[in-house]
């Protein structure tokens, strides 16, 4: 116990004596979360609109208008012809054509029914997607305003009742964004800055010899990794904590949950990724080979993690694969305590998963360090 | 026996690093391994502080088999590995603590044993040990190595890479230490150092060319040696070589190392041989052999 002490301590001493480490271990992390939950958001906004009109008239001008009145959209300019507004497109200087065909308003008026044409540029499909759905809401609400207009007085008895949807979106009232992704990109500092300082440092000792050193000592296997892995679960709690300080006193997003289990939970995940770390270490004998390893994992944990893209529309292959993915069940817990407040009992499946991977991953890392060979 | 070692191969890939290697070490026997970069002293060293498991052989040290009985092993040996591998990010004092701790022992338990040592750098105790300079370095990794109170100590070539006085330094402390009952297997490339040795084995391509107290190995260079000194050095060393009769030439810091192949040689039938080379101030003498002219010799 005093020799696990003392090289909790060694480590610690280490840690704050190096200059360069410090900032990247608590400045950077904190940067990139204010940075990352500000900047990344899946909302598309200020879409470069265009049109043709070939109408010209009031039909036509009010749903130019409308587009106008929209914050999503910048009117740009107005094209006389196809082959203009195709080019522009081309060149980039437009996103969105909207093409108004001629006698838009006599066909609305006479035979209630129109065609008009938009192109979009999808080079962004996600983007893409999400204009199209704009456009629709705004034809829509116009549509809807022609035929109270001029139909009202013959046949309003006639009318079909139009079905109106109005979406409640529970846990996120306002669909914002941050107190989505605040929760999410707080987990990928966690998991990043614990797996990397975990996996490089026991190759540090390698690289620069004194591991050689500590092998001819009479120090236990496992004293020695519970002494060179402890410090960094410490620093993965100290994040969390000052993240989630940051969390609510910046972006404000809610907290519904027990923070007791919030903690609980990580205590175990950060088990399981100190468990890869020291498992990657024990394969590696450069600190460079380390930092490869450690960032390929991270990269397809992060993508597959259901955090930019959900996992449900991942194909199968790819669900099955998440399974064995750590940062999924973090993400997952995370929100669901964070915004729904779930309790133990919930997160349990979660939970147990984790459990089971950081034994199984500490029990590979242990077992595959080897003082001699 | 402190270190006994018996058929011990070890091989990497393709090279064969250690090939059959016998030898015993006496109980407070200081014992010079002796041989060029690449002969295969780091991996014995390493066989033997039970980092590295040899291909073939057994050895044990302090009585404790390298394989079976590697934990006992590892409670009574003091290693000092050839790279330096201390925590250059901590202190003199933090790194003597910390190998004490692991020890589980304390400075102050085994003091009188590192005392000669450390009080050189006690001075510093306070500085990082990656500022310190390359003698005191090898000061602070001997004291840590010395920490637990080994029985058998190892160092791997403590003195490459150290100043002139540091190194003679070092050596009188290793014969102190030899004093106080501590075995001592060093490895060195420097052939000077293994005059200071009891015993030494001359070891190449991982095999041992000769073990004997220093004065014996001198004593098994087969020809007589010659000093022989002229006014250019270069001109004289192609001449020798160029001379039909001439078993070894080698430089020898202001002289050159010559035998002949006859048993008869005559130094001044080359005198006048080099002077018909049109060289001055030719001195020829007997001289005797050392330790790097037998190693010389038997590595041919």
């Amino acid at each position: 116990m005093k020799t696990i002490g003392y090289i909790v301590q060694k480590e610690f001493k280490q840690i704050f004596r190096n200059k360069g480490m410090l900032p990247i271990i608590f400045v950077l992390p904190l940067l990139q979360l204010i940075i990352l939950s500000n900047a990344a958001t899946f909302e598309v906004k200020n879409i470069k609109f265009s049109y043709i009109d070939k109408d010209h008239t009031s039909a036509s001008r009010a749903l130019i208008e409308k587009f106008n009145a929209s914050n999503y959209f910048n009117v740009i300019t107005d094209f006389p012809s196809e082959t203009l507004a195709s080019s522009a497109m081309l060149k980039g200087e437009v996103d969105v054509v909207l093409e108004i065909p001629r006698f838009f308003e006599r066909n609305l008026l006479k035979e209630k029914h129109t065609e008009i044409a938009v192109t979009i540029n999808a080079i962004d499909g996600a983007a893409a997607g999400v204009e199209n759905v704009y456009i629709n809401q705004i034809v829509q609400a116009y549509n809807k305003k022609i035929q109270v207009g001029p139909m009202q007085p013959s046949n309003q008895m006639g009318m079909p009742k139009n079905i109106v949807t109005i979406p409640s979106f529970w846990y996120n009232k306002t669909l914002n964004y941050k107190t989505f992704m605040v929760p999410g990109i707080l987990v990928l500092l966690v998991t990043m800055i614990t797996l990397f300082l975990s996996g490089m440092n026991i190759v540090r000792e390698k690289e620069i010899g004194t591991l050689e050193q500590i092998n001819v000592t009479p120090i236990k296997k496992s004293q020695f990794i519970i002494g060179k892995l402890f410090p960094f679960w410490v620093i993965g709690m100290g994040l969390l904590t000052t993240g989630l300080i940051i969390a609510k006193l910046i972006f404000d997003v809610p907290m519904v949950g027990n923070l007791g289990v919030m903690y609980l939970y990580t205590a175990v995940y950060i088990l399981v990724i100190l468990g890869i770390g020291l498992f990657i270490s024990n394969y590696t004998d450069t600190q460079q080979q380390a930092m490869f390893i450690a960032w390929f994992f991270v990269v397809i944990f992060i993508l597959m993690s259901g955090l930019f893209t959900p996992i449900e529309s991942m194909p199968e292959w790819a669900q099955i694969l998440t399974e064995f993915n750590p940062i999924k069940y973090f993400v997952e817990v995370m929100r669901m305590v964070m915004l729904k407040g779930s309790s133990f009992i919930d997160i349990l499946p979660q939970f147990s998963k984790t459990l089971l991977y950081a034994l199984i991953m500490n029990g590979l890392a242990v077992w595959s360090y080897k003082k001699a060979n | 026996m402190s270190i006994t070692i018996s058929n011990i191969s070890k091989s990497y890939k393709e090279v064969n690093a250690l090939n059959n290697i016998s030898f015993e070490v006496k109980k407070g026997e200081l014992f010079g391994l002796i041989g060029p970069d690449g002969a295969g002293k780091t991996t014995l060293f390493r066989i033997l502080t039970t980092l590295l498991i040899a291909d073939e052989g057994e050895a044990t040290v302090a009585g404790f088999d390298v394989v079976n009985d590697y934990k006992s092993i590892r409670n009574h040996v003091g290693y000092m590995p050839g790279r330096f591998s201390l925590y250059q990010d901590l202190t003199v004092e933090e790194n003597l603590n910390f190998f004490a701790t692991i020890f589980g022992t304390t400075i102050e338990e085994n003091y009188d044993l590192i005392k000669d040592i450390y009080v050189q750098i006690e001075p510093f105790k306070n500085r990082r040990a990656g500022k310190l300079s390359g003698g005191m370095k090898q000061k602070l990794a001997l004291s840590c190595a010395l920490i637990h109170k080994p029985k058998v100590l190892f160092l791997d070539e403590p003195t490459t890479g150290v100043d002139p006085v540091s190194r003679k330094e070092f050596w009188e402390m290793l014969k102190r230490l030899q004093q106080k009952g501590i075995t001592i297997l060093v490895s060195t490339p420097y052939m000077d150092e293994a005059a200071l040795c009891d015993r030494i084995a001359l070891i190449q391509d991982g095999k041992i060319l000769e073990i004997d107290t220093p004065e014996e190995i001198v004593k098994h260079y087969p020809k007589t040696l010659y000093n022989v000194r002229a006014n250019k050095m270069y001109e004289l060393i192609e001449n020798l070589k160029g001379y039909e009769h001439q078993y070894s030439v080698y430089p020898f810091g202001e002289f050159v190392h010559y035998s002949d192949t006859r048993a008869d040689f005559d130094p001044e039938a080359l005198k006048q041989y080099l002077e018909a080379k049109k060289l001055t101030d030719i001195i020829i003498e007997i001289t005797e052999p050392t330790i790097e002219d037998t190693f010389m010799e038997l590595a041919k």
